[in-house]
């Protein structure tokens, strides 16, 4: 994305949502682990968070950080036999951790459905578009008839705003542009309703037009149907546009959870504010170096000792005691009974963002804050 | 798509045209004279350089090359006469010459050996499918654990194991070791005159050629699956909450099988072409024996209609291959 998160107008939309009354999905304490032939491999590390229907979850972390995994065990899509995954996920009250695989599937594509990046990869190269929408709606109405899939196949295609949508139904996937590719992906998640929405990166294969069209899409719709939705990327100005609560994973770790506004404002753990500054600024110079994170992510099988991030940490030092390379930090309040969580043992980790960080980044915005 | 297969079958016939140009020039500038068959049965093996020239002469290899494969196309289309000796043999439309050996038409002799050729041929293929690609998609549902590794270790062995040997073996032990009943009885009846017979005189021949090749349709299917089902419309398939049995099925064994078709193409051309080793083990009389009969009897016309046949099936095959793939592929637009 181009915006910038730290321009006002992008958190307008962030309420305060985290700990909802009732919500929708509640995922707590989930791991997910993967037997290796060099030992288990933890993708995900006791995450939890939850989301309530009408709400927008954004998940954030870079690739490998889990944000992928720990959603597709939240449809069950991890094979037992080659992963174990341990916690609880409850949809709409239903535990489905250690749920049968025939009951799994009736809320696969159902009550909570998924849509995928490069839906040019997602979507089966050799069926018509239409046919694999057909297909998602009559696996849940095996009442229905082949003409009554079709019609709904075909009102749904118009739904996300396809043209001509009763003759593009007969095209094949890549008969279609990548928008509408990734539109038609949207029609198949959302042709039997679900409350519960996982879409994963799903503007990452897309120009910059049409993402903004696409996550306008999936706003529109939800308004419309109410659904829960959780939106994976790596993208904060698509977090910034989307979501109300954020999650920013790392290392199969929660790092820092909140609503959008307090993280994007206030952001209180450095790996967020690594990802803050690497988000390029269109009002920048267009010399204007970007800010990456040095170094790389962590391998999963031998993660270092105390904070998974503090190899990368610039302020590891600021901590006495050495404790970030010995003592892993839990996910605790910023301060005492906030909503807002992080994993840092900086003791004012404010002070520190707004003094040093925020002046390096965004200059413009230090007096404002 | 009626232009490329047009453009494809003008291909083919150009192909088909060379390589019976070159089967042609082979035999005229080979090593042996193609008179001396004829020759030394004529004079009862006693066939002097003076006989073998006048036998020559009579062919029309003092000729040239040019004016006799004129001839030989000639004949295809028109039919000819041809003289050996005192005798006059008349060849109709498609005349391909006659047997050196035999005396009898090429055509004539050829049609009769086709039956048995493709009944031979359809069956063992249709077994490398029928075993090839559920086994491997079984593998490859499994990859990784035991039961995979046992049948891909099993099934490499088998491969491994030289197909005269296994083909030899089978005869031995089933025909005339324990001379099972229904396995034990084989050789070719023509499918009209006796579908039972037809049937049973074919199904050892049939398992051997099946078995034994449906070990590498095995492997074709289990690498193409293992790749398939790590494809993301796989993953999508079973977020749509579909049985595990459409996803590899519906959504799994539809791509793999593109692959698959493409070499199968080519090994039903194979073995359309002649089975060597199965008609000569079973003694089938189909084309690849006569073939082969041909071979050793330098029965040159013998050899050069089933290296003409050959082409023919081969290049056939292949525009099939092509144009399957295009209807299995919708991406592929066959321009």
């Amino acid at each position: 994305m181009t915006a910038s998160p730290l321009s006002s107008t992008s958190v307008e939309r962030s309420g305060t949502t985290v700990s909802d009354s009732d919500p929708y999905l509640v995922v707590e304490d989930l791991s997910v682990e993967f037997p290796t032939p060099d030992g288990p491999l933890r993708a995900v590390n006791g995450v939890s968070y939850s989301v309530s229907l009408g709400k927008t979850l954004g998940i954030v972390g870079e690739s490998g950080s889990g944000k992928s995994v720990s959603s597709m065990a939240v449809l069950g899509l991890h094979d037992p036999q080659r992963s174990k995954v341990a916690g609880s996920i409850r949809v709409g009250g239903q535990e489905i951790v250690g749920l049968a695989e025939p009951a799994m599937r009736k809320l696969r594509g159902n009550t909570v459905s998924m849509i995928f990046q490069d839906a040019l990869a997602a979507l089966h190269p050799f069926y018509r578009v239409g046919v694999q929408l057909a297909e998602a709606y009559m696996v849940h109405h095996p009442d229905a008839s082949k003409r009554d899939a079709r019609r709904r196949a075909i009102e749904m295609l118009d739904r996300v705003g396809i043209p001509q949508p009763d003759s593009r139904v007969d095209d094949y996937p890549h008969q279609f542009s990548g928008g509408m590719r990734q539109r038609a992906m949207i029609a198949m998640g959302l042709i039997n309703d679900p409350s519960l929405l996982i879409a994963d990166e799903p503007t990452t294969a897309l120009d910059v037009t049409v993402q903004a069209q696409i996550l306008d899409l999936l706003q529109d719709l939800q308004r419309e149907f109410n659904s829960a939705i959780v939106i994976i990327t790596h993208d904060l100005g698509v977090i910034a546009e989307m979501a109300d609560d954020v999650l920013v994973m790392y290392a199969g770790r929660a790092v820092e959870y909140g609503t959008t506004k307090q993280l994007l404002t206030r952001p209180a753990m450095p790996y967020t504010w690594g990802l803050l500054s690497s988000v390029p600024d269109v009002q920048a110079d267009t010399d204007a170096r970007l800010i990456p994170i040095p170094g790389n992510p962590p391998s999963l099988l031998d993660p270092p000792t105390g904070c998974s991030f503090n190899p990368r940490c610039a302020h590891r030092d600021k901590v006495p005691g050495d404790l970030c390379r010995t003592t892993l930090p839990e996910l605790l309040p910023v301060v005492p009974g906030a909503a807002h969580l992080k994993r840092c043992h900086l003791a004012d980790p404010e002070a520190v963002y707004l003094g040093e960080v925020l002046p390096e980044i965004a200059p413009d915005l230090v007096e404002e804050a | 798509m009626l232009a490329y297969i047009i453009k494809r079958l003008l291909a083919g016939v150009v192909v088909i045209i060379l390589v019976s140009m070159a089967i042609f020039a082979l035999f005229w500038y080979g090593p042996s004279s193609p008179a001396r068959p004829i020759c030394l049965q004529e004079t009862s093996q006693r066939c002097t350089p003076e006989r073998l020239a006048q036998y020559e002469e009579q062919m029309g290899y003092n000729n040239g090359i040019v004016k006799e494969y004129g001839k030989y196309v000639s004949g295809i289309f028109t039919g000819r006469e041809m003289e050996i000796g005192s005798t006059t043999i008349e060849c109709d439309a498609p005349c391909l010459g006659f047997s050196h050996r035999s005396r009898g038409l090429i055509w004539d002799e050829m049609i009769q050996r086709l039956p048995a050729t493709i009944s031979l041929a359809l069956g063992g293929a249709a077994l490398y499918l029928i075993i090839g690609i559920p086994v491997g998609v079984a593998a490859a549902r499994r990859r990784g654990t035991l039961g995979d590794k046992t049948l891909v270790t099993t099934f490499l062995f088998i491969s491994s194991v030289p197909y005269y040997l296994l083909a030899l073996l089978a005869w031995l032990y089933f025909t005339l070791i324990w001379d099972v009943p229904i396995l034990g009885s084989s050789g070719y009846t023509p499918l009209l005159e006796n579908p039972w017979a037809w049937f049973t005189g074919l199904l050892l021949p049939w398992l051997c050629l099946g078995f034994w090749g449906s070990t590498q349709y095995t492997r074709y299917t289990r690498g193409a699956m293992v790749e398939t089902l790590g494809e993301d419309y796989i993953r999508t398939a079973k977020a749509k909450g579909l049985t595990p049995n459409k996803v590899v099925y519906r959504h799994g064994l539809r791509s793999a099988l593109v692959p698959v078709v493409t070499i199968f193409g080519i090994d039903l051309g194979l073995l359309l072409a002649g089975t060597l080793f199965t008609e000569r083990i079973f003694e089938i009389q189909g084309i690849g024996l006569w073939g082969l009969r041909g071979v050793y009897a330098l029965d040159l016309p013998v050899v050069s209609a089933t290296a003409l046949f050959t082409a023919i099936i081969m290049v056939s095959c292949n525009l099939v291959v092509d144009i399957v793939y295009s209807a299995l592929d919708p991406r592929v637009r066959l321009s």
